[in-house]
């Protein structure tokens, strides 16, 4: 005799399942450090992006009559030897190094890092091999000193072929616009952008190919795409995340100091590190300090958000290490 | 261990011949010429091209990069072209000395404050203290070097008047205090939460609560049981620092006048002095990854749990 058994399924609840990262944002929410560093980051930021509607003077606009003076009610940070408007060339500033670090992390750290992570550790084999090998000569490397070897030994080369292309076609004006110094500066920033983030992705993805539900997909014919992009990145993104967040405060730090040496976004355009070798010795801090102090709050505003934003998401996002 | 240890050993020339053709690359490819450098405004073609022929600047690449490398393994890493007939490692020799006692200083400074912080503020977890800590030490990382180092002038030279404002005087001279400290404060936040992670780990243990539970006392357990395993990690990371003792920190030599290597470095990739370039990155790679072979099997030796194969 069989007696039929009938299963209730359980009711499936309309309400919507709530993910991983909208819980990691609801507790990143909690932390008053990270909510503080938040808001410095999005005033920051929106100073630097809007820099030309926000400035009230031109970065270049020289005021003989207003030279040296002490922040007050016209000029908010105080006016340098040529009478130009700190204010104005700190916002300009925050620009360059806002841009410049985007760029860098965006191509370097996510499409480079995270692509030849993916690709390393689903692939594996001699791909893998290669990949890691060349990360491993790049990282030995003493990373600073090859940065500023890119910079110095592309630029030349760079600039003579963009000359080369305003002499030859319509476009004008293209070494003015420092788009040629944006484009070097990347280029030297994102050659070691991407190493770490390879082979952190490259870990997560090597754990998380041994699971169970990637043996399910693969079992029901998933396509390699859909498994890459759908299952394996967003179980690896926690990680992600917390990575890019503290090595945008690094990439600040390092573009500072190209622009510092000299290798950065070329005079007349502003840049932090220019700013703070001009003003970076004892007599600017004793005489005029705010020439000193304008730049350099700036560079530690950015640095430091970045950096408590980063231990904030860390604690969030990966709660073993708490 | 002795084949995970050859094998390791067998990729540094691997990795070294790979560093040394893109550096060697990059400098005979980007532009610029030593040559022109060095004649500065008393360039003639005719002396010019005297010179490279001297030099030996213009063979082939190959010859060029095969001539040095052959060098570079007997030891010899050339002359220096900005500075004529001098050996390059005669040059770097007692400036990577100094940068490597100033480096020692600012790790020094890093342990000696970050790993008592990261010990206390580890047993004052979830209380205010610890994430205000975290915050004061992040908020020292994050200040600038090319301004600490003016307000650091400030405080100890024009205020304090306890140390001269720049120079350069040797290991036990008290011009060091400001270069030691600009370059280990930034280091005291890593080494504050890497400490306190530790310990956290440390404290969760079976051997803590067993070690209290045959009632050793409170300073015993902390000392021994805790501190010491707690210790492990850091102990790690000090063997990789010394990787980076030689590369020297550019910044603060070039602000504060030291004869070190950084600025050195920096100078020459200027005047495009290819063999010291070459140098500095090769032996600063090669410190890089014997550091790290150096770190890895520090690991295994404090913890015994820990097999390469």
């Amino acid at each position: 005799m069989v007696s039929s058994v009938t299963i209730q399924t359980p009711e499936i609840r309309p309400e919507r399942r709530k993910g991983h990262l909208s819980r990691a944002v609801r507790r990143l929410l909690r932390k008053k450090l990270a909510v503080i560093s938040l808001l410095i980051l999005i005033a920051v930021y929106t100073g630097g992006i809007f820099a030309a509607p926000l400035s009230p003077y031109d970065y270049t606009a020289q005021d003989y009559t207003a030279i040296l003076q002490a922040p007050n009610a016209d000029h908010w940070a105080g006016t340098d030897r040529t009478g130009r408007d700190v204010f104005t060339r700190v916002l300009y500033g925050v620009q360059n190094t806002v841009i410049l670090t985007v760029i860098a992390m965006a191509t370097g750290g996510l499409v480079l890092g995270v692509g030849l992570g993916l690709l390393s550790g689903y692939v594996g084999g001699k791909t893998d091999a290669l990949i890691m090998r060349i990360g491993e000569v790049f990282s030995s490397f003493p990373d600073i000193l090859l940065i500023i070897i890119l910079a110095a030994t592309l630029r030349p080369r760079i600039v003579n072929g963009v000359r080369w292309l305003e002499d030859n076609t319509f476009l004008d004006g293209l070494v003015r616009t420092g788009v040629v110094d944006y484009f070097v500066i990347s280029i030297a920033l994102v050659a070691f952008g991407w190493i770490g983030m390879a082979r952190l992705v490259r870990g997560q993805i090597l754990f998380l190919r041994t699971t169970q539900y990637i043996d399910a997909a693969r079992a029901i014919g998933v396509s390699t795409k859909r498994i890459l992009f759908r299952h394996l990145l967003p179980n690896a993104i926690s990680p992600v995340v917390v990575t890019v967040t503290m090595g945008m405060g690094t990439l600040t730090g390092t573009e500072i100091v190209l622009s510092w040496l000299g290798l950065g976004i070329q005079p007349p355009r502003p840049s932090l590190g220019t700013m703070l070798l001009q003003a970076g010795n004892l007599s600017v801090l004793r005489e005029t300090p705010w020439l000193l102090l304008a730049p350099g709050i700036a560079a530690l505003l950015l640095v430091l958000a970045w950096n408590l934003l980063g231990d904030a998401l860390n604690d969030v996002l990966n709660p073993r290490t708490r | 261990m002795w084949v995970y240890i050859v094998r390791r050993l067998l990729w540094l020339p691997i990795a070294l011949a790979a560093v040394s053709i893109i550096t060697f690359t990059l400098g005979t490819y980007g532009p610029g010429d030593p040559v022109t450098v060095m004649l500065g405004n008393r360039y003639e073609e005719e002396t010019a091209e005297r010179l490279r022929t001297e030099l030996g600047l213009n063979r082939p690449f190959f010859v060029q990069y095969g001539d040095y490398m052959w060098g570079f393994i007997r030891g010899d890493f050339g002359e220096s072209l900005t500075f004529r007939g001098r050996p390059v490692r005669e040059l770097i020799a007692p400036k990577m000395w100094v940068s490597a006692r100033l480096a020692f200083e600012g790790v020094v400074v890093s342990v000696s404050i970050g790993v008592p912080v990261g010990f206390w503020i580890a047993h004052r977890q979830g209380r205010w203290e610890d994430p205000m800590t975290v915050a004061v030490s992040v908020f020292f990382m994050s200040i600038p070097i090319m301004v600490t180092i003016p307000f650091l002038l400030w405080a100890f030279c024009l205020k304090l008047h306890w140390v001269p404002c720049s120079g350069w005087g040797g290991f036990f001279d008290a011009r060091i205090i400001i270069p030691a400290l600009t370059m280990g404060i930034p280091g005291v936040a890593g080494m504050a939460r890497l400490m306190r992670a530790s310990t956290l780990d440390v404290l969760g243990e079976d051997f803590i609560r067993t070690a209290k539970a045959k009632g050793l006392s409170d300073f015993r357990v902390s000392s021994h049981h805790v501190f010491q395993n707690a210790m492990i990690p850091i102990v790690t990371i000090l063997t990789f620092a010394l990787a980076g003792l030689i590369g020297g920190s550019f910044i603060v030599e070039t602000i504060l006048g030291i004869p070190g290597v950084g600025k050195f470095a920096v100078d020459s990739i200027f005047s495009r002095d290819y063999p010291v370039i070459m140098a500095i990155t090769l032996l600063g790679a090669g410190a890089f990854i014997l550091g790290n072979l150096a770190a890895d099997l520090t690991y295994a030796f404090v913890d015994p749990r820990i097999r390469y194969r």
